[in-house]
């Protein structure tokens, strides 16, 4: 910026000299010298009609503001996983650099406080990632000020938009969870039972406060209208570069998009039997992926290691096939699926061979609501916890 | 007034439905507590049909087929049961009452087994209550 206006200063200079001004007196070079606010700069560009300079500076303005595109990134219940993911992008995330401005990114990243995101007016930031679930109070409040202050917020990861692994807690009561975690985990040294308050005084005069545990997981969309989806856990960086190409280039799909592939783990999977050739066959026996070693070529779900891959999304490129680890459902569910867990025992239950399997699988998978609903319990559809009139409609889900 | 369950009833084409409609033929008399939708086989219902029917507050769900060996698509049958098994230990784990969730093979010829089935069911419900995944029934 200062060498700019110096530089119009001497421009100004050799223009005059020419004309009117060829020996400018002491007193006006003093005075040129000690006003140095933009303000009286600003004037003398004007005074001296070179609209030129002045029409390019401000275009300059215009273009250094537009094309720089305001970016947040907040964690919300997760495990910063999403950002190591997003990290993982790399060069591209250099390049991209040029074209964002990151104004927030907490607690991980940047050096901002959650005041600071409060202070910011009204659709301030132009594109917003969340990743985690809202699992308490501290989340609930912060998401709500995000959607507030963005133009587009994107739903990051399988905890922001199917629930994640945190969510099966949900599977419990809140007893049971401050429980095991406060008093019986083989790590915990609690010996006076003391379990976390969301309000505490201390030393009878510091009024301590914080988060407190909400009842159940909510996933964002069911806190705060949201404009786009990633699964993944963490999301494939291929498809976080193609987002951030996406929103760079302002052709941004409809509303509630997933910004994946859309396409099944099997579709991208080298030992899926249509590609192989084979003939598909119904499942006999049912194994733990601790039992035994699966051949490292043919299906996983043939030869009896239950494998999710049917209804996940496979952004991963079968990352855990390749590893000869069935599939999990990291990825979130393929498009047109409402609830992954039932559509997993629909898909499973139709591949088993007889009642025998049947009651095998139910034997080695006792949970088996934990087991189907690794990454997704917050989106199933039954929740005791949840009343018909609470859950809302699942519109945002693909 | 007395607490009314709502039945969401999945039917197959060749066996339930049919029961179903011999039942009114022979004047059989049971609860109009079943709202009845007919499908292809009893193969076709997805756990999720099941769970929608309940998390928009159905206090039971019913799904009837053919008994095995008379399925009209061979095995659309088993694997209902297959899956269903593995549903209803699903709704277990999640802490629902799995009984509000039924599965029964009627086939055409048995009207009477349908307006019985229908008003056991009924009972069973009236005795569980209103489904906690719907409002409270106003008395």
């Amino acid at each position: 910026m200062m060498s700019f206006i110096s530089k119009m200063f001497n421009e100004t200079d050799g223009e005059n000299t020419n004309s009117n001004i060829s020996n400018p007196s002491p007193v006006d070079e003093t005075e040129r010298h000690t006003h140095t606010a933009p303000q009286h700069l600003e004037d003398v560009a004007t005074s001296i009609e070179d609209k030129d300079i002045a029409q390019v500076k401000a275009e300059k303005k215009q273009t250094e503001k537009s094309e720089k595109l305001k970016f947040a990134f907040m964690l919300a219940g997760g495990c910063a996983g999403c950002e190591m993911a997003l990290i993982d992008i790399s060069e591209k995330l250099v390049d991209t650099l040029d074209h964002l401005e990151i104004v927030f990114w907490a607690p991980t990243a940047a050096d901002v406080k959650y005041k600071d995101l409060e202070a910011y007016p009204d659709n301030f930031i132009d594109l917003a990632f969340v990743d985690g679930m809202v699992r308490n109070t501290e989340n609930e409040h912060m998401v709500t000020v995000l959607r507030q202050k963005s133009k587009v917020l994107v739903a990051f990861g399988a905890c922001a938009t199917v629930g994640g692994v945190a969510a099966m807690g949900d599977l419990h009561t809140k007893d049971e969870l401050f429980d095991y975690a406060y008093k019986q985990s083989w790590s915990t040294d609690n010996p006076d039972g003391v379990l976390p308050t969301s309000e505490y005084i201390l030393d009878g005069k510091y009024n301590l406060t914080i988060p407190a545990f909400t009842d159940r997981c909510m996933t964002i969309a069911e806190l705060v209208d949201v404009d786009f989806f990633i699964g993944g856990c963490p999301p494939h960086h291929d498809f976080i570069a193609a987002t951030v190409n996406l929103v760079l280039s302002g052709e941004m799909p409809a509303k509630g998009t997933w910004l994946t592939s859309g396409k099944a783990v099997c579709d991208v999977c080298t030992r899926n039997p249509a590609i192989t050739g084979e003939m598909r066959r119904p499942v006999g026996q049912v194994f733990r992926t601790v039992e035994g070693q699966p051949d490292p070529v043919k299906c996983l779900l043939q030869q009896g290691y239950i494998c999710f891959g049917p209804m996940t999304q496979g952004d991963c490129g079968a990352a855990c096939l390749k590893a000869n680890m069935p599939c999990r459902g990291c990825g979130g569910p393929i498009p047109g699926i409402k609830d992954f867990g039932a559509r997993c025992l629909t898909t499973i239950g139709s591949t088993l061979k007889d009642e025998r399997t049947c009651d095998q699988l139910m034997e080695k998978y006792p949970q088996l609501a934990k087991f189907v609903y690794r990454y997704s319990y917050t989106s199933g559809m039954i929740d005791k916890r949840k009343s018909a009139e609470s859950v809302p409609s699942r519109r945002n889900l693909p | 007034m007395s607490f009314n369950p709502n039945i969401v009833g999945f039917a197959c084409q060749w066996c339930t439905y049919a029961g179903a409609d011999l039942a009114g033929n022979l004047r059989c008399k049971y609860p109009p507590t079943i709202k009845l939708i007919k499908v292809p086989c009893s193969g076709t219902v997805e756990a999720e049909f099941i769970l929608e029917a309940l998390r928009r507050g159905a206090d039971g769900v019913l799904v009837g087929g053919c008994h095995f060996g008379d399925c009209h698509y061979k095995e659309g049958n088993y694997k209902a049961a297959r899956r269903m098994k593995l549903l209803k230990k699903l709704i277990a784990d999640e802490g629902f009452d799995s009984r509000r969730f039924r599965l029964e093979w009627i086939s055409g010829a048995e009207g009477m087994k349908f307006a019985e089935v229908v008003t056991e069911f009924t009972n069973e419900l009236i005795e569980l209550g209103p489904s906690p995944l719907k409002k409270a029934v106003k008395p």
